[in-house]
């Protein structure tokens, strides 16, 4: 047996950079045997690349990682797990086309003393194991087509009979139904008997007093605190998650709120999202908050006719859209600026201005061919008022920085003259300066009256910038502040469903 | 909860194994079909000659399929089997006296090596599969060309001994048949019963997770290219004892048969699932198509349209297939 006194993982101090981006400041982390450990923060604060690192998947460039006590560095994926750590992933890696118990043997199945795989007894075991979980699954089943709970209680069974003592599991739940949460949560309390470690990362709160002993906050990659969780509130989590100085300018203007230009009624897609209902006027910025995975880009897309809905409509300037035809939407003055502009906005080996025409082209036909000049005009006309800095129109996008690539797709999406801005994390992956500049062009449009919704995870920039919060929560839209009474702790409780009627006291 | 949850199963459970199933239920059809419109097609010889020429298909393709399950192809088979069997005939007229077995592993050999090489391209090169390969198609061609330079091998330079392959028999069967059912039973034991071929299956399934779970892809894409390679190599000798006659032009453009009837045979292009028996089954649906049109006379245009119609609609049917798995996969989730 371990002494209980040492933790079985521990993480002290460690950094990780990627290039110039700093993605882990001073991670710590102690795990205890029998434990089940929060791992909580905002999206960004560092949690995906510490559990990299415990996983192997990374190495940090500073700070000691010890399992029960000794120090270890680990290679590849493969030495953490033979060290006893299994990582659970939000979306599980499992082989769609073998049996379950296939995926949990892979690579280790009992053989005879042909070396043949004994098909019985792996089944045999399997079948144990699966019944030792509590679920009602068999070995020779297929993984295609189990659901995402029942994929992870795979995933589980195999570190189970890999004999894992540290458990990993990245938002486990982010998919899952009540019914399978629950579920999940008696397999976890099953583990934590067995005396094995657990790490949860979640982003429900409820969750971690229902379920967690101790945990960690971080923010800004790095630990910013850590406490049992029986003396925590709901309050005192969230302002620690979120406690920390607008550094950032942002170039506000006030402007009149003029008509409604986009309005979207009782909009659902079944699992996605519920009964959305909002407006956004002229000269407004709208932004659009909530954790990751809330359906906030999956309203976007759907409002844009990407995807489709089961209900709802949508009118822009008082005309109704016709759902599920982005040509439709652009018509009717909507513009989308997705939120991964590399693979969804820009095609990065085309030129800047081929890039910046995209929208347009029928504009710029001449005798039905396309023109090069008009194209090379609509692009410098487009560069200067945005500021862009390129030395040559004809470059291909992708050798342009990630501030600049911003301002082309944002530039291509203008050149339509759309009466509504959708923009989905303007700022993802730019830097501070680009990042100004991309907020200066945000409110010279405001000004000029158009009307932004504006998608984004980053807190400073929801409250510095938006006239309006409306915080999405597992698909619904659970407040909406204005910009006078909104602040961190407001917008972050309403993102976690932390909301004074769902709140209560969770066991 | 229960009930349904094992309802599935069993239907998905079904749902593999009647791949192979109703394979079966169409040769048989085809072989009856064609029977009643010509009751003479049902004889010893035919049955003869779509054996011997199945085993040689169902052979290579059995090799695709190592190679398929990994989400890769071979598209080099075709020049493998044409070197191969030149390279072996041009041996029996140096050494009459070759020991059968000698010729076997010669032609092996070569295979073995032009396997290594597109092992090699994919795995350290990272070239795609099917461009390594096809330069390799062109390449060995090419070279086989070259070396041949319009001359031929003739049956009578080949011993006596070496052609029972093709002519003699064993209760019965050929055997060239008994050596391809003997590869073919050795193959399929090695995807189902060992460790090694159970790799192939998760590689082509989820290359992440593979590596993840410590299997050593790039080996194991290795051997499957040297696997597939081999199978070609023996194909160009038993291909040079059926036909005596072998030039530089031998099994040219039959790679594209091979992908063919294993797709036929409901090995996924995309990777993960397949088995022998459901590629050799594609092999000999193809075969028995092929002899049946030419006994009703159909021009052998047509055969070649007929052919291409069959792989769209097997193609179809597998993507319906796994798109109505992943709706019901949705639903489920939608109402937990």
């Amino acid at each position: 047996m371990t002494d209980s006194r040492t933790p079985r993982l521990e993480l002290r101090h460690a950094s990780k950079s990627f290039g110039r981006v700093r993605a882990l400041g001073d991670g710590s982390l102690a795990l205890w045997p029998g434990e089940v450990h929060a791992l909580l923060g905002e999206n960004g604060a560092g949690k995906s690349t510490l559990v990299k690192i415990l996983a192997g998947v990374h190495q940090p460039d500073t700070g000691e990682l010890l399992v029960n006590g000794v120090s270890r560095r680990f290679a590849n994926p493969a030495e953490a797990r033979d060290a006893g750590l299994a990582v659970i992933y939000q979306e599980p890696t499992l082989f769609a086309d073998l049996s379950i118990a296939e995926n949990i043997y892979m690579g280790r199945q009992p053989r005879d003393r042909l070396r043949r795989i004994r098909y019985d007894e792996m089944h045999r075991e399997v079948d144990a194991l699966l019944a030792s979980l509590g679920v009602n699954l068999r070995a020779e089943r297929l993984v295609r087509g189990l659901s995402i709970a029942d994929q992870q209680v795979v995933e589980i069974a195999k570190a189970l009979s890999l004999n894992a003592n540290v458990l990993i599991m990245d938002e486990p739940t982010a998919a899952l139904s009540l019914p399978e949460v629950e579920r999940l949560f008696a397999i976890v309390r099953a583990l934590r008997e067995r005396d094995v470690a657990i790490l949860f990362i979640t982003h429900r709160l409820d969750e971690v007093f229902a379920l967690t002993q101790r945990m960690t906050i971080m923010r800004d990659g790095a630990k910013v605190f850590d406490a049992l969780t029986a003396d925590m509130t709901i309050d005192a989590i969230v302002s620690k998650m979120v406690g920390r100085d607008l550094d950032t300018f942002y170039p506000k203007a006030d402007v009149a709120r003029g008509d409604v230009r986009l309005s979207v009624r009782g909009l659902s897609r079944e699992g996605v999202f519920r009964n959305v209902s909002f407006d956004v006027h002229a000269g407004e910025i709208v932004a659009l908050a909530g954790l990751v995975g809330a359906g906030r880009s999956e309203v976007a897309r759907a409002i844009f006719g990407i995807d489709p809905v089961d209900a709802g409509t949508v009118s822009i300037a008082g005309r109704p859209l016709a759902l599920g035809k982005p040509a439709a939407a652009v018509r009717a003055g909507l513009a989308l600026v997705p939120e991964d502009r590399r693979a969804q906005g820009l095609a990065l080996e085309l030129s800047i201005a081929r890039n910046a025409s995209l929208t347009v082209l029928g504009r710029l036909m001449k005798h039905g061919l396309i023109s090069a000049r008009s194209e090379s005009v609509l692009a410098a006309d487009w560069g200067q008022r945005l500021r862009l800095k390129a030395s040559d129109l004809d470059a291909p996008v992708g050798t342009l920085s990630g501030g600049n690539q911003q301002k082309v797709v944002l530039g291509k999406w203008l050149a339509t003259n759309p009466k509504v801005l959708i923009i989905d994390e303007p700022t993802r992956g730019i830097d501070v300066g680009a990042k100004a500049e991309v907020y200066r062009t945000l409110a010279e449009l405001v000004r000029d009256g158009m009307a932004v919704l504006m998608i984004s995870s980053e807190l400073p920039e929801v409250l510095g910038m938006a006239d309006r919060v409306l915080v999405m929560h597992e698909g619904r839209i659970s407040a909406d502040i204005a910009r006078a009474e909104a602040n961190e702790e407001r917008v972050m409780s309403a993102a976690l469903g932390a909301s004074p009627h769902t709140l209560g006291r969770a066991a | 909860m229960h009930a349904p949850k094992h309802k599935r199963h069993n239907l998905l459970a079904g749902l593999v194994k009647s791949r192979e199933t109703t394979l079966l239920v169409v040769l048989i059809a085809l072989v009856a079909a064609t029977a009643a419109v010509k009751p003479g097609f049902l004889n010893l010889q035919n049955l003869r000659d779509v054996l011997l020429n199945v085993s040689i298909i169902g052979l290579l393709t059995a090799g695709m399929t190592v190679v398929m399950l990994m989400r890769h192809i071979d598209l080099s088979v075709a020049s493998i089997v044409g070197v191969s069997a030149y390279a072996v005939g041009r041996l029996f007229v140096m050494f009459p006296q070759m020991p059968v077995p000698v010729a076997m592993l010669a032609g092996i050999g070569i295979g073995l090596a032009i396997g290594a090489v597109n092992g090699a391209l994919v795995t350290f090169g990272r070239v795609p599969s099917l461009v390594a390969t096809l330069s390799m198609l062109y390449i060995v061609r090419g070279a086989d060309y070259a070396w041949v330079h319009g001359g031929q091998i003739n049956a009578t330079s080949l011993p006596d001994a070496f052609a029972l392959i093709a002519t003699g028999s064993l209760f019965g069967v050929p055997n060239l048949v008994l050596i391809a059912l003997v590869v073919l039973a050795a193959l399929a034991v090695y995807l189902k019963q060992y460790r090694g071929g159970r790799e192939h299956y998760a590689i082509g399934s989820n290359p992440e997770a593979a590596r993840l779970a410590g299997i050593r892809v790039e080996r194991r894409v290795m051997i499957g290219f040297l696997l597939s390679g081999a199978i070609a190599g023996l194909a160009g000798v038993l291909w040079l004892a059926r036909f005596g006659t072998v030039d530089a032009s031998t099994a040219k453009g039959i790679e594209l048969q091979v992908v063919a009837a294993a797709v036929v045979g409901s090995v996924a292009i995309t990777g993960g699932v397949g088995t022998v028996m459901g590629a050799t089954l594609g092999a000999l649906v193809l075969g028995v198509i092929n002899i049946a049109l030419v006994v009703l006379r159909v021009s052998p245009f047509w055969q070649q349209a007929i052919q291409g119609a069959l792989i769209v609609a097997a193609i179809t049917l597998d993507t319906m297939l796994a798109r109505s798995v992943a709706r019901r996969m949705m639903r489920k989730r939608d109402h937990g």
